[in-house]
């Protein structure tokens, strides 16, 4: 199949697509008028019903559990997937660091040493409080993971990989994925369907209210650090020398 | 101007399919498929919107105020984090590809294979 | 829609089709960092600030982390 066959047909199929969407957007509700009773009534009840302030988490870690986990398990599967393509063969004794491309400027070292350890903890806040204020796991656990990269970018990579070493990022990323399936457990051994709701609901706008929402925020926080932690470790990895390759 | 978010989608998605198609890197072709997913984020957003109606997190406001629509939101963002990672599942293949083939080229990988 | 929807939509319009049409990866990564940037900006103009935080956090430090990443290891197998 030549360029131009290939054009021609990515010319026509995306032409009809185009005609098609633009005609079903047409019938469209117009922007702003939003017709759907579903989000109008978790807004009106969710936070007499659940008991949190931040609607959006609830709908992912309550109403919607069940779609979160299978969010969450993609997330764990694109992690192992990264870290079972890029396995190396060989010693690992064996293994150089990379010298010249990762090295920082002292401009770059200072904005990382201070902003590490901020960082760090307004990642453990958001994860904290992502049923009252917006935030929850999945930003939390991003803001974390960028936290402990910032040490590799200060030119400090050796204690990066100390600090989180391949083992914790892939306990973490496990202990994450393992925790929200336990909690759905712990519903089935609460008495109600798996998934369920059966912690105390607390007072509104406290740490501790939400029942559940609170524990699974924390796992899903626990898993995207440990995720990206460890598919930042692995491309590291790659960037090792091996002594075959400098023979 | 009512029907603005929705051709500023389409028009996100049919120039990153355009990007994908035409791509002589496959690093290049990875870009233009987040810019393609994006345009869905676009699109769910705009469907949730209600005209000047505050964001649905009520810690300083009563529950009574009007909200936009939170469970686009709640797909939305779960689904932007999702993306991050299966593009690093991507580049793995593309890396892998390179050290196998020696190009990152789409057009030559797929001459290679015959 | 207010004026400040509508010129955050042309922005983010002109700034996906940048992102997407640069074709040497290093120049690419920096448009889609802005891109991302402008995202975030979109969808708080949209009463969205829990989706502009995972944007943030997503398009502005893990992609173009891995896409460097992943370019820095082609790059050393090119030499």
């Amino acid at each position: 199949m030549t360029q131009r066959l290939r054009l021609v047909l990515l010319g026509t199929g995306l032409s009809t697509l185009l005609g098609l969407l633009l005609w079903g957007l047409h019938g469209v509700p117009p922007f702003g008028h939003y017709r759907g009773p579903y989000g109008q009534l978790v807004d009106t009840v969710g936070e007499r019903e659940r008991h949190v302030t931040n609607m959006v988490s609830a709908v992912n870690f309550d109403y919607r559990g069940f779609d979160t986990i299978g969010e969450e398990f993609i997330l764990f599967v694109a992690g192992a997937g990264c870290a079972v393509v890029l396995r190396r063969q060989g010693d690992p004794a064996e293994r150089t660091e990379p010298s010249g491309p990762l090295g920082a400027t002292e401009a770059t070292r200072t904005v990382a040493l201070l902003g590490m350890a901020p960082l760090a903890v307004f990642g453990i806040y958001v994860v904290a409080h992502g049923h009252l204020t917006p935030g929850g796991g999945f930003q939390g656990g991003c803001i974390t993971a960028s936290a402990v990269v910032l040490v590799c970018l200060a030119g400090r990579c050796r204690t990066m990989r100390r600090i989180v070493p391949e083992t914790l990022a892939d306990l973490w990323d496990s202990a994450g994925a393992g925790g929200y399936v336990l909690v759905g457990l712990g519903g089935l051994a609460g008495g109600a369907a798996f998934l369920s709701n059966v912690l105390p609901l607390g007072t509104t706008g406290h740490l501790t209210s939400g029942g559940t929402m609170a524990v699974i925020s924390l796992a899903i926080g626990l898993e995207v650090t440990g995720a990206l932690l460890l598919i930042v470790t692995e491309f590291l990895n790659q960037l090792q020398r091996t002594p075959q390759e400098d023979a | 101007m009512d029907f603005l978010p929705y051709v500023v989608s389409a028009w996100l998605f049919g120039v990153g399919v355009v990007a994908m198609v035409t791509a002589r890197n496959l690093i290049s072709l990875i870009m233009a498929l987040v810019v393609t997913q994006s345009s869905t984020y676009v699109l769910l957003l705009a469907i949730g919107y209600v005209t000047g109606a505050a964001p649905p997190i009520f810690a300083s406001v009563p529950s009574s105020t009007p909200a936009v629509d939170p469970v686009v939101q709640a797909l939305t963002l779960t689904d932007i984090v999702v993306e991050a990672t299966v593009t690093a599942l991507l580049l793995t293949f593309a890396v892998r590809a390179h050290q196998r083939f020696g190009t990152l080229d789409p057009r030559e990988l797929r001459a290679l294979r015959d | 829609m207010i004026a400040l929807q509508v010129t955050i939509l042309l922005v983010v319009a002109v700034a996906g089709a940048v992102a997407a049409l640069i074709r040497q990866p290093k120049r690419q990564i920096v448009a889609l960092n802005i891109y991302g940037l402008t995202l975030a900006l979109l969808f708080f103009a949209f009463s969205a600030p829990d989706v502009a935080l995972s944007e943030l956090a997503v398009g502005g430090v893990v992609l173009p982390m891995i896409v460097l990443l992943a370019l820095a290891r082609v790059r050393r197998h090119e030499r």
